[in-house]
């Protein structure tokens, strides 16, 4: 069953800033493996996945405790542009 | 390079000390590593003031367990804390984490030496180590093959005996399918039992962390020292634990063991065939009961798995922005720098992964792929839970293939896939599974065993485990004369 694909609007939904040549190799691709995936469309029966967790376990909480959090100067030492405390970025929206 | 268990009895004998053992697996990683590159990152100062410390504490009687003093390897997509983690991606080249993955901490408190950071596929994603940004590593039984992966530096490691034992993590496989092309023994507990705080995630309801070790008891040994409820992970299991070194010496006599009538045939090697088949009638002379059973949807795992793993890593994978951590791109706005950041940071298959899984997550196309699959993941469950019915645990080969030419499938994502075709439904279900050499092939490579069990039936599984072990009685040495040679 061959895939429809629209590669270009998924590498912008992943923000994945990719080349057309690239584009191009990734669609080739994907339609193969979704090929091959398209596969599971052949299971008639439809039993409800009620949870995946083998032992059942769900919403799990744990105490209300306050606990010591990690040193902010060791999180932010990590960040490639930092100012008095804070995460520097460019411009969140476009224009002037 | 003696295990877990000989390694600390030697160590309460005063036969030797951590420093000793440590500079023994140091001593073979600087023999080794040109042909093997098991290793991201060896820090010798950090790992011999552990060893250091364990030899004090051993002199001031105070013994941490069975890890005490033993020299261990990490998967470089485990955090630790001030030391690189990589992943094994340009994303997260110098990344220094501020703090320690929980069983990093568990491995400190148990007393264990932390020799370095494994080689692994960028992400976890891949089964070669070929898909490392830092190049890959390759088999110690044969260089010019691959390791498998994506746990292939843990299991190299442990395979030349640049540590006495390794963690890995297993999403589709990549504990026991690198531990099968090496010769070494892979496992992965029951979904839930190993904390994966501080795993760098890939697909969490499938990852979970397990052992790379020599003998099935290290394996046990180190599966005790690192599982266990942990309040930082939503996923972990507070009930009661099995017991896995209780069944070692008990014998198989009077077990069932199931052949996965669906785990064989076309795509699996001859060699491998064999091996698995000699296996089966030593454990039925041994006293155990063989059933064939038939899982059908084991057909289709392979299919779902490449749509659920994928679709999970899509979401995981947001988080590498290039703004809090990694690798920062240019952009004018901060969406372009993002978009920028993850394509020069991310390397092929990666990116292939997330966009296969924003695809099969995207409106139009949820049911009929992401839906779907997780219907299959249900029957599979369906399927096992019918099996052990009949069975106390299931067997097959863990890989069709013995380790294969390094470059030969890094063309073609369908194939490298079809390599974790038989260790998938355990993800998929939750379920306990773990490898074990049985023999090499006409090539002197080895092959793997699989023994699976039901969830929490870490006992029995390690019971017929050990019995293979000794039946088999695979001789792990003759992969280091390669190397040497």
């Amino acid at each position: 069953m061959p895939v429809e694909i629209d590669i270009a609007h998924v590498a912008r939904l992943a923000r994945l800033d990719l080349s057309d040549d690239e584009l191009e190799g990734y669609k080739n691709q994907l339609g193969l493996i979704l090929e091959h995936a398209a596969r599971v469309q052949s299971l008639d029966a439809e039993p409800q996945v009620e949870n995946a967790h083998p032992l059942g376990l769900f919403n799990i909480f744990r105490d209300d405790v306050v606990l010591p959090s990690l040193d902010r100067d060791e999180v932010m030492a990590s960040a490639p542009e930092t100012a008095d405390g804070y995460f520097v970025v460019p411009p969140v929206m476009e224009g002037e | 390079m003696p295990g877990v268990a000989e390694a600390g009895r030697r160590l309460r004998d005063g036969d030797t000390t951590a420093v000793r053992l440590l500079e023994g697996a140091l001593e073979r990683a600087a023999r080794y590593e040109a042909q093997v590159h098991a290793f991201l990152t060896i820090d010798r100062e950090w790992a011999l003031e552990t060893a250091g410390r364990a030899d004090a504490d051993l002199a001031d009687g105070i013994d941490r367990g069975p890890l005490h003093g033993i020299p261990i390897a990490l998967k470089d997509n485990m955090c630790t804390r001030g030391i690189e983690t990589t992943a094994a991606s340009q994303i997260l080249a110098g990344y220094r984490p501020p703090y320690d993955a929980t069983v990093v901490a568990r491995l400190g408190e148990g007393g264990a030496v932390v020799v370095g950071k494994t080689n692994l596929d960028e992400f976890a994603m891949g089964s070669s180590t070929e898909n490392s940004a830092y190049g890959p590593t390759y088999n110690p039984w044969d260089t010019t093959r691959v390791a498998g992966g994506s746990s292939g530096g843990s299991a190299a490691a442990v395979a030349i005996g640049s540590a006495v034992a390794a963690l890995g993590s297993d999403t589709g496989g990549s504990i026991r399918q690198p531990a099968s092309l090496c010769g070494v023994v892979g496992m992965k507990p029951t979904y839930g039992t190993v904390s994966r705080y501080g795993l760098i995630a890939f697909a969490s309801s499938l990852d979970q962390i397990g052992p790379l070790t020599r003998t099935v008891e290290d394996s046990a040994l180190t599966l005790e020292a690192i599982w266990g409820h942990d309040p930082l992970d939503g996923t972990s299991f507070s009930g009661r634990y099995p017991d896995p070194k209780s069944g070692l010496s008990r014998g198989v006599a009077g077990l069932r063991v199931g052949v996965v009538k669906e785990l064989a045939g076309d795509g699996y090697e001859p060699a491998v065939e064999t091996a698995i088949g000699e296996m089966v009638s030593r454990l039925e002379s041994a006293g155990v009961e063989i059933v064939e059973v038939s899982l059908p949807s084991f057909e289709i795992a392979l299919s779902a798995y490449y749509l659920i793993a994928p679709a999970e890593c899509s979401a995981n994978l947001a988080r590498f922005d290039g703004i809090r951590y990694g690798h920062r791109g240019q952009g004018a706005t901060t969406e372009a720098l993002m978009a920028r950041s993850r394509a020069e940071g991310f390397g092929p298959e990666v990116t292939r992964r997330i966009l296969l899984g924003t695809y099969a997550l995207s409106a139009g196309y949820y049911d009929a792929f992401y839906g779907q699959a997780q219907r299959v993941r249900a029957a599979i469950q369906e399927d096992f839970a019918r099996a052990y019915q009949q069975v106390d645990v299931l067997v097959s080969p863990t890989s069709p293939t013995v380790a294969f030419e390094a470059g030969a499938r890094t063309a073609d994502p369908l194939a490298m896939y079809l390599s974790d075709i038989c260790t998938i439904p355990s993800n998929l279900a939750g379920h306990p599974a773990m490898s074990l050499p049985v023999g090499l092939d006409d090539q002197g490579l080895p092959v793997g065993f699989q023994v699976m069990a039901p969830p929490l039936g870490e006992e029995v599984m390690y019971q017929v485990a050990a019995e293979v072990e000794r039946l088999a009685g695979f001789d792990l040495s003759p992969g280091l004369q390669e190397v040497a040679s």
